[in-house]
């Protein structure tokens, strides 16, 4: 049995490598990165909020929330604040990274939904404006009531102050340094229904926005926490093998194949649709080992499951998988 | 109906919701692949992509080709839509994004394990019924019609009263896509009706406390959506869930019918059953045909689409385009039918399309254990709508497995 070639408009590439074709000191400590598909052709399409996970050259994955403008579908941004305590990975970015350099990138996903409302009070600490930006674009686009308020330790450690500065007197810059602590009371105001309240930035700040939105109606405050390093192992870059359960057949995946392609060429048919992980076809049921999840579709607790992976794009974290197949 | 060339752009005076077109639209489809990339269709004043990449790429760029305009022949900039538009067809990002968001979650293979079960044994309880009463029968409302209606309806929640409005209503509304012609005039008398129906289902207070409405309603709740959203959502599995699908299923079991080899693959293989639905839906396009509207100024090649002009994608011209696929009219179970565009593609992509497979698989896998051979008993009949290719009768004869 025989299929056919896959689609000359798929572009398997572009949803596991995206190159760095620019990278940009923002403020102190704060550079951003826009990331394009190697062909050129269209990356997979994000709301406000969205994150992707980015695999470096050295191994690590990390992630990053998409800041730049979603009607470019030929390119992102992300926004990477260099992290004195991390593991390695702000620091790759910052010191080696290059542009021209290849990441391995999985999703975008969102944890974050800008979700409808009248009124929207936005809360960002430091590197924290990055998922915020988008949605603050969106919500004058669709002309809400909004503020922002934007807090970090100075001035010059705060990115994003020019693009923000068209928007007048809806963004308060309020660094530390000038303003002491944020007024979150002051910004926030009386509890009241029809607001939604997005927060992202340090610990500190989303345990301080959860505390002064607890008298708010359910449901008003949605914030995003940013992990300061993965803990997970370094993304594998070997071949892998994939076991069918049915069968007891086994087929290796190497670097440059897809798992959907490894099973093709065994005469296994798993059907897919879009082939870039984002519309759920090829769904299948992983009975053991840790998919290396590169799709747009599970959210981390589904993913932490490790029950399914869409084998379109998702590849292995271990040696082995079992499929259900 | 030919295509002649004014200075650089192809025209065509062909009229794709007229009689013939719609009895049989393929030499039509041929002939507006091969006038060229773009062709401009004088009856309505549009320009036509037929070509797979064309269409393709059209469906996939939100940005260039929107949907918010309408993505029916009307022009929701200049004329008003016969029902408030769906929030999820004929919206663009930003307005779109919740919706979709939610509805996805609600129909997405995750949630649909939990009807694998129940939906088997509906299939096999209804294929039992069917053959128990003869070996000869109209596929059409023995099988295409009532399985959908069998299942999706409990699975949305809605009461048992009122469900013969559901092909009606659907019908319209597929009709109401293209021209405001006798097809669409048809449904005039009765609209109203079916509306109030149709709105009336979306409440919360109808559905029931466990199904897509319901999940509908608690994404409401959550914030997700606004709770005047929430009935326009129903109302998409409404007017979307199910005269599709029943015309998806009417298309494989006709292509299986005029394909004894490919049902004979199928039974050695059941596993199949997933590729078989895909490629039927290649290969007929129960969908036939989507508009866009040009948000810029859209070249290609040396053609200029205006700005806030429509354009009519031909899903089925692209999904037959030998440009693209080889052997396109064959219905071919050993074809990866991956990439077809009759769910579309891109952030529209059908949000159902899981719920659609997950039927057809339901019912060809439950056909298939007792179904040694089928054909076609008579001649079939088409059902004429706008945008759908439909049937109103497939006449079939069976011949069992021994038991």
């Amino acid at each position: 049995m025989t299929a056919t070639a896959p689609p000359p408009t798929s572009l398997p590439a572009d949803v596991a490598a995206l190159r760095v074709t620019a990278k940009e000191i923002r403020a102190d400590g704060v550079l951003t990165l826009e990331l394009t598909a190697p062909s050129g052709g269209r990356l997979r399409d994000w709301t406000p909020g969205s994150h992707i996970d980015l695999t470096l050259p050295n191994g690590l994955t990390r992630q990053y929330s998409l800041c730049g403008d979603r009607r470019d579908p030929t390119t992102y941004r992300v926004g990477v604040l260099r992290e004195p305590e991390g593991r390695g990975g702000s620091a790759f970015v910052h010191d080696a990274l290059a542009v021209g350099d290849l990441v391995g990138v999985g999703g975008p996903r969102n944890n974050f939904p800008l979700v409808p409302s009248e009124q929207y009070l936005f809360v960002a600490g430091g590197i924290g404006i990055t998922p915020i930006l988008p949605m603050v674009r969106q919500a004058d686009l669709v002309g809400a009531d909004w503020r922002l308020l934007y807090g970090g330790r100075r001035r010059g450690s705060m990115a994003f102050l020019d693009e923000l500065s068209g928007y007048g007197d809806r963004v308060l810059v309020r660094p530390e340094d000038e303003h002491g602590l944020l007024d979150l009371a002051g910004f926030l105001g009386e509890p009241r229904g029809g607001v939604r309240v997005y927060a992202c930035g340090p610990a500190p700040l989303l345990a301080a926005t959860e505390g002064a939105c607890a008298g708010w109606p359910p449901h008003t405050l949605r914030t995003e926490r940013f992990v300061a390093d993965e803990l997970g192992a370094p993304a594998r870059s070997a071949a892998f093998e994939v076991e069918l359960a049915r069968t007891g057949a086994t087929v290796t995946v190497t670097p440059e194949m897809t798992v959907l392609d490894a099973l093709s060429r065994v005469g296994v048919e798993v059907l897919s649709s879009c082939r870039r992980g984002v519309c759920g076809t090829c769904e299948t049921e992983v009975l053991a080992g840790r998919p290396d999840h590169r799709d747009a579709l599970l959210d981390d607790d589904e993913r932490e499951a490790n029950d399914c992976m869409y084998v379109c794009v998702s590849r292995s974290r271990d040696e082995r998988l079992v499929l259900d197949l | 109906m030919t295509a002649t060339t004014t200075g650089t752009v192809p025209v065509s005076d062909v009229d794709p919701f007229g009689h013939d077109a719609l009895e049989d639209p393929l030499p039509m489809h041929a002939e507006l692949r091969d006038a060229g990339p773009v062709v401009y269709l004088s009856r309505y004043d549009v320009h036509a992509f037929a070509r797979y990449d064309e269409v393709h790429a059209a469906l996939v760029d939100w940005q260039g080709f929107q949907s918010a305009a309408g993505v029916g022949l009307s022009n929701f900039r200049y004329e008003k839509p016969w029902r408030p538009p769906s929030l999820l067809l004929e919206a663009d990002p930003p307005k779109h994004d919740a919706p979709r968001r939610v509805l996805q979650k609600v129909l997405g293979p995750r949630a649909l394990r939990r009807l694998r079960e129940r939906w088997s044994a509906d299939a096999d309880a209804l294929v039992d019924e069917v053959l128990g009463r003869g070996s000869t029968f109209d596929a059409v409302p023995s099988l295409t019609s009532a399985f959908p209606l069998r299942v999706f309806p409990d699975a949305v929640g809605l009461p048992q009263e009122g469900r013969e409005n559901l092909l009606p209503y659907s019908d319209h509304a597929f009709n109401a896509f293209g021209p405001g012609n006798g097809l669409v005039a048809k449904g005039a008398p009765r609209v109203g009706e079916l509306s109030a129906w149709v709105a009336a289902q979306c409440r919360r207070d109808v559905l029931a406390p466990v199904g897509f409405g319901a999940d509908i309603w608690a994404a409401s709740d959550r914030g997700d959506i606004t709770p005047e959203m929430a009935p326009l959502v129903v109302r998409s599995l409404l007017t979307a869930g199910v005269d599709t699908t029943v015309h998806a299923l009417s298309a494989v079991l006709y292509a299986f019918a005029t394909h004894p080899d490919q049902w004979a693959r199928l039974r050695q293989e059941p596993s199949l059953a997933r590729v078989a639905f895909d490629e039927a839906v290649r290969w007929e396009s129960p969908v036939q045909t989507f508009f866009r509207t040009a948000t810029t100024d859209v070249r290609v090649g040396d053609v200029v689409i205006p700005e806030g002009h429509k354009i009519l994608m031909f899903l089925a011209a692209a999904n037959r385009d030998p440009r693209r696929w080889t052997d396109p009219d064959a219905f071919d179970l050993s074809r990866d039918p991956s990439g077809h565009v009759g769910f579309g593609m891109g952030i529209h992509q059908c949000v159902g399309q899981h719920v659609a497979r997950l039927e057809a698989e339901s019912l060809l896998t439950a056909l298939a254990r007792r179904v040694r051979s089928i054909e076609l008993a008579g001649p079939t009949k088409r059902h004429h709508n706008n945008t759908l290719r439909a049937w109103e009768s497939i006449p079939v004869r069976v011949e069992l497995d021994r038991s």
